[in-house]
């Protein structure tokens, strides 16, 4: 059973622990869950996010800054009272200092089945990690973008058919402004396709409820990320998930 | 470019060297570094690409640099010593050497804007000479901190027709601004990427190297020339990210009886919390698309390394060099920000030679090393001192 294969449209949301607050995470799931919020990705700050834009990347600062590190996201989330769906979001060099076989422990005691890791390659995956993870419940969400062959799409979809794939909507950094076009909700429809039972989330760039429509008609849900964070950072996270409803 | 040594100069096909290096790069910017890849290997073995890389060295960069023995060293140390005179190179250090070979590459496949990150400005500099030259637009990221450190190069680059623009996220330095680089290709594929030391994902690490290696090709046929043998006993080159190592050492790795030295900067001493001893401090971490050896906190956040000298304050190193320390290959020494500001001094004064604050540290390395009587060091002086010419008469 894949938990992210749903009769209907969904809506994802990204955000960083230990921000605004070190203790934000668990009031934030809870007020997500409260918002029929679909499934939460809970970014582990770093201090190099090579692939995410200003916001994102003041989102981590602040965060590290708390004093939020891997042991003690885990701790927040064993006391979780919320029984949203989970998945971890981060690069790959904490995850390492944490150490691997301790990260997919606490992974599978606290039942996160799928965790994105950006920066980790689909081969590297393979050669050095695919058993180590799955031999625990593990199974990561890979990337593609528009421009992705077909065959890496099929490959990919493989890949993550008990997890999701995450088609960013453009090649570009987190938090820019993406164009939803009706040759780009093309394309998307197509990448879908090609995913076929594994299902197919989109996400950067997505900011209203109508960029979540849009990308909706063409997928299985849209992931939310920049864009909340910046209504968390103005106080306003309650007013933006009204609009989305 | 014609010998190949194997094994740490050649990683697998995935880019690993043992257990470092690779590509541990977001979805995002596989096309680039693919399209990189290919082109590499597509025109880098070609004869007429070595025909006009060679000719530029050797016309415009001012190569081959002599490799001097110095007398007053050799009386010093009580055995043979030699300069590898990088400072002699067009812009001042061995930099250029990798800027000329990237922007041939980058002219073959077509590309019309170069990106580079900078640290001290050395490599700024290289590449907005090298895009002056080749006619092509130039984007240099720089820490906004570093911006101020050193001054100077930033209008030298700006002189040089190049666009200089501040790193302001994260620490504000050298690895900021190799993020912010790394981000704008992601979002401006169409540029080429120039990168600056054997660091990034695969396959830059292997790429530099080679475009460096020049450096000991050089050091063979001029050894056999002045000594009758082409291998000296040691090799001594400072280590940033380890360009100029990886090209000092290159022709040596399968020579055992040639040690290999790597010096790093310890700034205000190992245990002082103020250093950028990379291999002493570091630990296995991924950063800036490859694994190696990295300073980092408990938990995984990167930190921000010290030393006087602004070419080696890097929290990594390139991950040949990470493989080749675990495997005993390379030794490493470390050398405080006093000991690499005295030995520039007397170079200077015993020798008429200002050595870049990155070599001075390789320069002092001797007084850490265990020296015979029959050693032939070649010490890799990767450039001169005129950027560092505050530091000098400050610390007099
Ligand atoms: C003169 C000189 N030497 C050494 C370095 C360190 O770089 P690498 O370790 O890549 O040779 C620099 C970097 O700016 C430099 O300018």
């Amino acid at each position: 059973m894949n938990v992210f294969k749903k009769d209907k449209k969904q809506i994802s949301i990204f955000v960083t622990a230990g921000y605004p607050k070190l203790d934000s995470l668990n009031e934030q799931l809870e007020l997500l869950e409260s918002n029929g919020i679909d499934f939460v990705e809970v970014g582990i700050p770093f201090s190099d996010p090579l692939a995410d834009g200003p916001t994102i990347q003041a989102t981590s600062e602040i965060a590290i800054n708390n004093g939020m590190n891997l042991p003690l996201l885990f701790e927040q989330l064993h006391d979780r009272k919320s029984t949203l769906t989970i998945v971890l979001m981060g690069y790959f060099n904490p995850i390492i200092s944490f150490g691997i076989d301790n990260f997919l422990n606490e992974c599978q005691l606290l039942g996160i089945s799928t965790v994105i890791l950006p920066d980790l390659s689909i081969e590297i995956y393979e050669r050095y990690y695919q058993a180590k993870f799955e031999s625990k419940g593990v199974f990561p969400s890979f990337l593609i973008t528009p421009e992705s062959s077909n065959e890496r799409i099929l490959k990919t979809a493989e890949l993550c058919k008990n997890s999701f794939v995450y088609l960013v909507s453009s090649n570009a950094t987190t938090g820019g402004q993406s164009n939803f076009s009706n040759d780009r909700l093309k394309r998307y429809a197509k990448i879908k396709e090609i995913c076929g039972n594994t299902p197919m989330f989109i996400g950067f760039g997505i900011q209203s409820s109508e960029d979540v429509e849009k990308v909706q008609s063409v997928s299985d849900g849209a992931i939310i990320g920049s864009a909340y964070l910046k209504a968390v950072g103005k106080g306003e996270e309650i007013e933006y998930l009204n609009e989305l409803r | 470019m014609q010998l190949k040594a194997q094994p740490y100069t050649q990683p697998d096909d995935l880019g690993f060297y043992g257990e470092f290096g690779g590509a541990f790069i977001p979805e995002l910017l596989r096309p680039n570094v693919e399209e990189l890849d290919s082109a590499f290997r597509q025109y880098c073995s070609q004869d007429d690409f070595k025909l006009e890389f060679i000719c530029l060295l050797k016309d415009y960069v001012g190569r081959p640099t002599p490799l001097y023995h110095s007398k007053k060293l050799s009386k010093k140390y009580k055995c043979t010593v030699y300069l590898k005179r990088e400072d002699l190179n067009h812009t001042g250090a061995h930099k250029i050497n990798n800027a000329l070979g990237q922007i041939l590459l980058a002219k073959k496949m077509g590309k019309k804007t170069i990106i580079a990150e900078t640290g001290a400005g050395q490599h700024g500099v290289a590449t907005a000479t090298a895009c002056a030259l080749m006619d092509m637009e130039c984007v240099v990221f720089m820490g906004e901190i570093d911006m101020k450190r050193q001054a100077p190069n930033v209008k030298r680059m700006e002189f040089l027709g190049a666009t200089v623009i501040p790193a302001t996220s994260g620490s504000k330095t050298l690895k900021d601004a190799t993020n912010e680089a790394i981000r704008y290709w992601i979002n401006h594929p169409d540029a080429y990427y120039l990168i600056g030391s054997v660091v990034g994902p695969h396959p830059y690490p292997e790429m530099v190297a080679l475009f460096q290696s020049v450096i000991s090709q050089e050091m063979r046929s001029q050894l056999l020339e002045k000594t009758g043998s082409e291998f000296p006993t040691k090799v001594v080159a400072c280590v940033g990210g380890g360009s100029n190592a990886a090209g000092a050492f290159y022709h040596y790795y399968q020579e055992e009886s040639v040690e290999l030295i790597a010096v790093e900067a310890s700034g205000l001493g190992l245990k002082s919390g103020k250093s950028a001893a990379t291999s002493f401090l570091g630990s296995p971490g991924v950063l800036h698309g490859s694994m190696t050896l990295l300073m980092q906190g408990e938990f995984g956040q990167v930190t921000e390394p010290y030393s006087i000298s602004a070419g080696l304050d890097y929290p990594g190193i390139g991950p040949l060099h990470a493989h080749s320390i675990e495997e005993g290959r390379t030794k490493t020494v470390s050398v405080t920000d006093k000991e690499a500001l005295s030995a520039a001094k007397s170079l200077s004064q015993n020798e008429g030679i200002i050595p870049a604050l990155e070599s001075a540290h390789a320069l002092a390395a001797l007084q850490h090393i265990e020296i015979k009587s029959n050693d032939i060091i070649v010490i890799n002086l990767s450039g001169r001192g005129d950027k560092d010419m505050k530091h000098y008469i400050e610390s007099k």
